[in-house]
């Protein structure tokens, strides 16, 4: 016998204050991925050289689609946990317009630097770059970016902050909520509901990313207006990858809460907190914390134990994905009689993803081929993989339940899901085989070895957009229906 | 080893996308509960294994040439400087068959010092970092023209950061 899932309170309608929160963040979330995505196939199609654009305007747009990416993620995630959290704690819809409030304030400097200040360092604001830029932009426009970047910093730590204390007002601490008490005795029937121990995680680990974020913002904007003070460039590097790396990352994990609680719904199976469950959240604590080495295999002045860490964590990273969350989805979907319709459908294919994605990201970890594969587009190939055919997937799926989408299944539903997932993986390989094959990634200008690869880049992405933009379309129309009943 | 990476990367993939298929396509049928966690420490274990003969069989011995143990003397050492947007090179010829060493660095920002034969192929790369030196020890293994590209965004005219080098026949 299963028994059904365990609905609660929550599950009724939204109040006010919650339905604009909702909104909010899932208009903002579709609106940008959606032009951050027609950013990327520019970007794509100039180094196809179909489209003439800048080298300038080129890197300019690089900085934008990787800084819009990676904070509409977080906020994706966060906005998924906030959702689900909030059924099981009592969350404060005041934070979360709060860190709404703070990240657009943050978006609009960012803008502002990038297309007004033309600051083009990345996203990652690789020390000393954003004050050595030749000329090309002011500190000035390099400061609006990284304020941009701690204003946004300083409103995810606030919806951790809310979250932190409501789970200790509930559980009693942080360990508690996490499940280590029940994975220690055993008794996992009392063990905290599935998006609480994953919430706990994401608390946990996001805060050390983003304080180690905030001191290395700090540095950098230091670093714009008194050039005489020269900080090590292997520190920054550690914190700048240290930080970008969990904050990415933990998106990832906030995203897939969307799995372990709707797709219960579906299969009429309540997802399994056992202890392998448990013991996997708290391995990923450790793990999301200590894999970030890998992305300084190439800088042969980090100690040699640092670099095996990074190779073995990345290893070890990937199994509580696949053994766990990967195998779990399959086993609970597995002969349950789902229906297939398109919050389950993106859903499912989330995970896929994800796990997918897992596969490209070990083997750029082992030393012998990053020595190869380094910053070639190997690198987007693996965390869009992993992005945009994993947690991209989780949060539309996610919103298309929440807009009452359930049980529709049109062809039109059907053929956009389709072509997002086919071309969206034609999307990927084609960079994984460009990476394979040398193709420099950030890279404005493609010699013509590299342009077959990136016509095919192209194509694809171009389908990925006409099907996302669709997919984005159907949900936006049905958001009146959100909050009406959350359930 | 390219190919290596491509090829199991792809299959391991291919793999993982199988199970979804088949899982999904008989998820909608019948309703059946069996226990869907059957197999799934055996796979963990074997998950582990594999995992620690990949560790031992990559890192033994150390991968990076000039920071193994009892590395031989190189043939030649170059310096190599990385500067908003050209490389400052000692030297641009290097002996085919001999272990060269770079001692890589930079003058101002993160660069990213890699070698390519032709442009499809990186045989070896490291970062240049402001304040550091790595080591990078390559072999080139055929006579002819290699390529030095900037692996690391490093400005506006990042893309066309490129050096030659020549492998000549002693």
């Amino acid at each position: 016998m299963v028994s059904e899932p365990k609905q609660t309170p929550a599950d009724s309608a939204a109040t006010a204050s919650e339905r604009l929160v909702l909104l909010a963040y899932a208009t903002t979330a579709i609106a940008v991925f959606a032009l951050m995505m027609i950013v990327g196939f520019l970007m794509r199609s100039a180094q196809a050289t179909w489209v003439d654009l800048p080298v300038d305007r080129f890197y300019e747009l690089m900085t934008l689609h990787g800084t819009g990416m990676v904070g509409t993620a977080g906020l994706g995630g966060a906005f998924v946990m906030w959702y689900f959290l909030g059924r099981h704690v009592r969350l404060s819809s005041k934070v979360m317009l709060t860190t709404f409030g703070l990240s657009l304030a943050g978006v609009v400097l960012i803008i502002g630097g990038i297309l007004l200040g033309h600051y083009a360092g990345a996203w990652t604001f690789l020390y000393p770059l954003p004050a050595k830029s030749m000329g090309v932009w002011q500190p000035a426009a390099a400061a609006a970016f990284v304020v941009g970047l701690i204003l946004i910093g300083v409103g995810f730590l606030l919806f951790y902050a809310d979250c932190a204390l409501a789970l200790i007002r509930r559980y009693g601490s942080l360990t508690a909520s996490l499940g280590v008490p029940q994975l220690i005795s055993g008794r996992v029937e009392e063990a905290p509901p599935a998006a609480v121990v994953a919430s706990t995680m994401a608390i946990i680990v996001n805060v050390l990313g983003i304080l180690a974020g905030a001191v290395v913002l700090i540095m950098t904007l230091v670093s714009l207006y008194i050039p005489g003070m020269v900080f090590d460039a292997l520190l920054m590097k550690n914190l700048i990858f240290f930080f970008g790396h969990v904050f990415i990352n933990v998106a990832l994990y906030m995203g897939v809460i969307a799995v372990y609680e709707i797709l219960p719904r579906y299969t009429n199976r309540p997802w399994k907190v056992n202890r392998p469950f448990i013991a996997a959240w708290l391995a990923a604590v450790f793990l999301v914390l200590a894999v970030y080495p890998h992305h300084l295999l190439m800088d042969y002045a980090m100690p040699k134990w640092a670099a095996t860490l990074g190779q073995v964590v990345s290893y070890l990273s990937g199994i509580p994905v696949l053994i766990v969350t990967a195998w779990g989805t399959l086993g609970n979907i597995a002969r349950s009689g789902i229906r297939w319709d398109l919050p389950s459908r993106l859903l499912v294919f989330g995970v896929l993803g994800w796990a997918a994605g897992i596969v490209p990201a070990v083997v750029d970890g082992t030393i012998s081929v990053n020595l190869v594969m380094h910053n070639t587009q190997w690198v987007p190939g693996h965390f869009h993989t992993y992005l945009l055919l994993g947690l991209l997937p989780m949060l539309l799926g996610f919103m298309a339940w929440a807009v009452q989408l359930r049980g529709e299944d049109s062809s039109f539903q059907r053929a956009a899901f389709w072509g997002y997932a086919i071309a969206g993986a034609v999307f990927c390989l084609s960079f994984l085989y460009g990476g394979a094959n040398g193709v420099p990634r950030r890279f404005a200008v493609h010699v013509s070895e590299w342009l077959p690869v990136a016509s095919v880049g192209s194509i694809a992405a171009a389908v990925v957009v006409v099907s996302v933009v669709s997919l984005a379309l159907v949900i936006v129309r049905r958001l009146p229906q959100l909050g009406k009943t959350v359930g | 080893m390219q190919s290596v990476a491509w090829s199991l990367s792809l299959f391991l993939m291919a793999l993982i996308t199988a199970a979804f298929v088949i899982v999904c396509r008989g998820a909608a049928g019948e309703r059946e509960l069996r226990n869907p966690y059957r197999g799934r420490a055996v796979v963990f274990a074997l998950t582990l294994i594999a995992g620690v003969l990949i560790t031992l069989t990559t890192l033994s011995p150390w991968p990076l040439p000039a920071y193994a143990a009892n590395p031989a003397p190189a043939a030649k050492v170059i310096d190599a400087v990385g500067h908003q947007w050209r490389w400052d090179l000692s030297e641009s010829t290097v002996p085919v068959g001999k272990p060269v060493e770079f001692r890589v660095t930079s003058a101002d920002v993160n660069h990213g010092f890699s070698v390519y034969r032709g442009k499809t192929r990186i045989i070896g790369q490291t970062q240049a970092m402001p304040g550091f030196v790595n080591r990078l020890r390559l072999t080139f293994d055929e006579p002819g023209q290699y390529e030095i590209l900037c692996l690391e965004y490093c400005g506006l005219a990042h893309h066309g950061m490129l050096a030659t080098i020549t492998a000549v026949a002693e």
